[in-house]
């Protein structure tokens, strides 16, 4: 994985198409189909950078998926790109689950159909775990060290896959916590530098 | 489904309007309010209703806060979809935009690249949170199984992800899940 991206958007219609193209593939959710199109085949950004930008689309109230659509459209081309970026994720899929919601009576007493929504769903969930693990070399080399950084998304996970505690109060805590320590580190090297 | 009257419309908008900016973690967060609100108070919407919404924002492709304009289709339309959606997204879209501005302006300041360092364990974890917790809604060994091997390919193979996505649907249409 390069340390720079290497490529990045022509225009505002090529952000409304990719996002378009990547929305059209979340089944069960964007979040790890978007990783892999920017990060991987595009090469718009690398993993350090994805993990910041979700950072952020975490931290802000709304959907996460369209907050990173809005970051990385805005950050290329301003407004008109974090319109392009929004647009494209969520227009065509708005037509397609609003058609779907027209006809879904009959469908959803098909076993088959209802069997492969199953399907879908265990593979969704199986996505975004291993975005994860992906994501999580980018943690070498972190500013918080190693033992902090494994000790902040230990606690994380326990808190919130495990005990089931709200986000918002996980994120508040550990995010303060993380924060304050990082900062320490960079403080005490910049010292030391100086 | 009925129509949306301006006196209907305007109280449903600007509650929408509200939850966004406390949709910290995405929409779904906020549900229970929306529930509250759209069936126990104004009744637009019946139970089996509303819990097909968010069903069939998940089953379709795309990001799932749609749920959210299918709560206002099946309520009154597409006015309905229209007031919905635009109120939980039009307050979340202008803050994620001021403040990425903000950060962007002072990311060499220790603060930001100290909130981004101390951030990214969490949100790495929050992920695979995300996983566990679809898993554990229905946690029969062959969909333990389908997750783990799907975690496995996803994190160590470059293979299309509608390759796996369609295993899943054929192996679930198949009855094996």
């Amino acid at each position: 994985m390069p340390p720079e991206p290497v490529a990045r958007p022509s225009s505002p219609l090529d952000l409304f198409v990719t996002f378009t193209l990547l929305a059209l593939q979340g089944f069960g959710g964007v979040l790890a189909v978007t990783q892999r199109e920017l990060c991987e085949r595009k090469r718009w950004l690398t993993h350090a950078q994805f993990v910041e930008i979700l950072s952020i689309g975490q931290v802000l109230p709304g959907p996460n998926v369209v907050n990173i659509a809005l970051i990385i459209g805005d950050g290329y081309f301003g407004w008109r790109g974090a319109f392009a970026a929004m647009a494209g994720m969520m227009t065509l899929p708005l037509v397609i689950v609003l058609a779907l919601t027209a006809t879904y009576v009959e469908f959803a007493q098909v076993a088959a159909v209802a069997g492969a929504l199953r399907g879908m769903a265990a593979v969704a969930a199986g996505l975004i775990i291993g975005t994860a693990l992906r994501l999580a070399a980018s943690l070498r080399g972190t500013l918080l060290g190693g033992f902090a950084a494994v000790a902040l998304a230990t606690a994380s996970f326990v808190a919130v896959a495990l005990l089931r505690w709200p986000l918002v109060w996980v994120l508040l805590a550990l995010g303060a916590a993380g924060t304050a320590w990082a900062w320490r580190r960079i403080a005490a090297q910049e010292g030391a530098v100086r | 489904m009925t129509t949306l009257t301006l006196a209907d419309a305007l109280p449903l908008f600007g509650h929408f309007l509200v939850l966004s900016l406390l949709a910290i973690g995405g929409a779904i967060v906020v549900a229970p309010e929306m529930h509250r609100l759209m069936v126990g108070q104004l009744h637009l919407l019946d139970d089996v209703q509303f819990n097909a919404s968010i069903a069939l924002a998940q089953a379709a492709p795309g990001p799932n806060v749609l749920f959210v304009a299918v709560l206002g289709y099946q309520a009154a339309g597409l006015a309905g979809a229209a007031v919905t959606l635009a109120g939980i997204m039009l307050p979340s879209t202008l803050l994620a935009i001021g403040a990425t501005r903000w950060a962007q302006a002072r990311q060499h300041r220790i603060g930001i690249r100290a909130f981004k360092a101390g951030l990214a364990p969490i949100t790495i974890a929050l992920l695979a949170a995300t996983g566990w917790v679809l898993t554990a809604q229905n946690p029969t060994p062959p969909v333990i199984i389908l997750t783990a091997i799907t975690a496995l390919f996803a994190w160590l193979t470059r293979i299309h992800v509608l390759w796996l996505i369609a295993a899943g649907a054929i192996a679930g249409a198949a009855g094996l899940v």
